[in-house]
């Protein structure tokens, strides 16, 4: 164990240090990826963009920057190009948002999903099945800009307006301390739409894990044995299938957190680290990508070990110390 | 040796509807097993043995799938009954070890836990009281430092031990029969050799019944006290071992015994092989299955033989058409060329 984490942290460092490069160097090479020249604003004057050069120490060479800059995020000094707001507070402040969408919807699309995709399976071949195997194929083709944006306008905006009252919001976010109800309610749209993509891609493949499990031998041991035949399915049958799908689970809700829900928070205007990621996109500011994506990179890492440990709780047939970093 | 009648089945007909046709996989078998036995189901794959085993066990569960007749363990009958009380019986009086012991165990779960689950589905022993019982079944089936064992998971666990484990679990609530199917064939041959004297064992000092269903003669010889043959779906030869091995009636049989390798006569050029295929169950030859590959065969063979005695006290049973004196005459029982040569004219 000690050896398994000794040798993912070396790993993750590796992988962030790729990350923060790669990132870095984009803008370097960017056309029109001068940061001067844009915070310099519209007319600007070469002595303007000398001065702003000199402040910023864009005329440093460019490992110096690099290493400026990386000093920085992990001072917490970084500073955005534009809004020259601190960028390590900027995604503190969008972190329980983009957490508080990725768990609900993580939740709900691991539930979700495991239902309809064992359901499907016991279905296989009747018409129930390819109804829902249809939806959910349906389900993984919307992407989520649209779907949020259908959302937001019928069931935020049309529907409050026949109703009369907002049965769902039209986007927007409320703190949990400030009132928990209405934070569920705001969630509950974004949530829904992270979803679906998910809830289809899951039941997709929990449905072919069922079935391959249900011709395993063991399964036909167990029922050999006159265990009760739910028993069958959710000791022997779902317990096997799940092995992949929480490996799934677990490298999908980093994704999400580490910038995966960019259109989802922006549609419904949750203000989360996504969003805010996007907003630096639209500026090319890169203070606040390169946190954002050592960030989402950090995750992403993170919980790949996780997913490791776990998996091998899962299925002792894996140990950790032969498991590759 | 054999007490009473434990197992009766009677005209167990087994057939699946598929998209080529129905495949008779199971043909009209007719048998019985007394407390105490060990008899050998014996034949090519694809002679529906599995099938029926599987069927017995209720466990045939393809919605494909046609069965009818009889079959009765004890007073209980099988054949129809509501998948509850099959549940009940499953494990408790009637259990099964499987070909394949190294996919047979759930790799997920302890070995132990796997046969406390099983004591647990029909009793309310306690946890660790069951636990306890897994340990001394482990011993009884010659594992090793079986309290340990039990903790282990199955790939801790060579081929032979898992087959041993699966033993144990099958025996774990002293069931009135144990059906084997093909126990020994996916192990090495030494292997092979301590499972069957584990189960030969089983059946001499705790007297458990046995149904062994096997392609190997050889496995046979060592522990049944009766063997069925089946072939095409249909028992065609039926006796004692001895009547079997000995006085073998039907030129199926005779094929089977002639491909055994022997080490006790001089050696052949090459072992005797039943030329041709096993029937298409989808569309099975008219009249007697093996007619095709029959080397003996007449015209009375496009009807279908019935399986009865033709002489003897009647426990020697046969599906041939052939006179006794005849079979007498065109079998020899020489070095791997048991009747096989094609017919003269």
């Amino acid at each position: 164990m000690a050896r398994f984490v000794v040798r993912r942290l070396v790993s993750m460092l590796i992988v962030l240090f790729a990350v923060s490069l790669v990132t870095f160097f984009i803008f370097q090479v960017l056309p029109n990826g001068d940061p001067a020249v844009r915070m310099a604003g519209k007319q600007p004057n070469e002595t303007q963009i000398e001065a702003i050069r000199e402040e910023w120490g864009f005329d440093e060479p460019v490992y110096v920057q690099y290493a400026t800059t990386m000093e920085k995020l992990f001072t917490g000094d970084m500073i955005s190009y534009f809004t020259q707001l601190n960028v390590v507070e900027e995604i503190w402040k969008g972190l329980p948002r983009t957490l508080a969408l990725a768990i609900g919807a993580a939740i709900l699309w691991m539930a979700f999903g495991v239902a309809l995709g064992l359901y499907t399976a016991m279905r296989a071949g009747r018409v129930s099945d390819t109804l829902l195997t249809v939806l959910a194929l349906i389900g993984i083709s919307m992407p989520v800009f649209w779907i949020g944006a259908l959302m937001n306008h019928y069931l935020g905006f049309e529907l409050t307006k026949t109703l009369g009252f907002e049965l769902f919001p039209n986007g927007g976010y409320v703190e949990f301390t400030e009132n928990p109800l209405e934070w569920l309610h705001h969630l509950i749209l974004p949530w829904i739409a992270l979803s679906i993509l998910f809830i289809g891609v899951y039941s997709r493949v929990l449905r072919s894990n069922v079935l391959d499990t249900m011709n395993q031998d063991y399964v036909r041991t167990a029922r050999a044995k006159g265990v009760s035949e739910r028993q069958v399915l959710l000791r022997h049958v779902l317990r096997n299938s799940l092995i992949p799908v929480v490996t799934l689970w677990g490298l999908d809700f980093a994704v999400v957190i580490g910038g995966g829900a960019i259109l989802t928070e922006t549609v419904f205007n949750l203000q989360g680290v996504g969003q805010y990621a996007a907003d630096a996109i639209g500026q090319l500011d890169v203070p606040p990508i390169l946190a954002v994506t050592m960030f989402g990179a950090f995750f992403v890492v993170f919980f790949n070990a996780i997913v490791d440990i776990v998996y091998a709780y899962l299925d002792p047939r894996i140990r950790l110390e032969e498991s590759s970093a | 040796m054999s007490g009473p009648t434990l197992l009766s089945v009677d005209d167990l007909q087994v057939r699946f509807r598929t998209e080529e046709g129905t495949v008779h996989a199971v043909d009209g078998v007719s048998f019985e097993v007394r407390r105490g036995e060990v008899v050998a189901i014996v034949g090519e794959s694809g002679a529906g043995k599995s099938v029926m085993a599987m069927t017995l066990m209720g466990l045939t569960r393809s919605p494909n799938a046609e069965i009818s007749g009889r079959a009765h363990l004890g007073e209980t009958e099988l054949i129809g009954a509501a998948e509850d009380e099959l549940q009940a019986i499953r494990g408790d009086r009637m259990a099964m070890i499987f070909q394949d012991p190294m996919s047979s165990l759930n790799p997920v779960y302890r070995v132990g836990d796997q046969i406390v689950e099983q004591i647990r589905a029909h009793t309310d022993v306690p946890e660790t009281q069951a636990f306890g019982r897994a340990v001394d079944l482990l011993r009884e089936v010659g594992i090793p430092a079986p309290e340990e064992r039990a903790r282990a998971f199955p790939h801790e666990f060579s081929g032979g031990m898992r087959q041993r484990a699966l033993i144990a679990m099958g025996l774990s609530l002293e069931p009135e029969l144990l059906i084997a199917d093909e126990p020994t064939t996916a192990l090495d041959v030494t292997i092979q050799a301590q499972i069957l004297r584990l189960l030969k064992r089983l059946n001499t000092d705790r007297g458990v019944t046995t149904v062994l269903i096997t392609h190997d003669l050889g496995v046979v010889a060592d522990i049944a006290d009766r063997v069925l043959v089946m072939y095409g779906g249909r028992i065609v030869e039926s006796g004692t071992l001895d009547q079997i091995f000995y006085d073998p009636q039907h030129p199926y049989t005779w094929g089977l015994l002639g491909s055994i390798a022997r080490l006790d006569r001089p050696r052949a050029d090459r072992l005797a092989q039943i030329t041709g295929q096993p029937p298409s169950l989808l569309s099975p030859p008219e009249g007697c299955h093996f007619r095709p590959r029959c080397p003996h065969r007449f015209s009375k063979c496009k009807q279908v033989p019935p399986l009865e005695a033709r002489g003897g006290d009647g426990s020697h049973t046969d599906r041939c058409w052939l006179d006794p004196e005849r079979k007498q005459a065109l079998r020899t029982l020489e070095s791997g060329e048991i009747g096989l040569e094609e017919p003269a004219a």
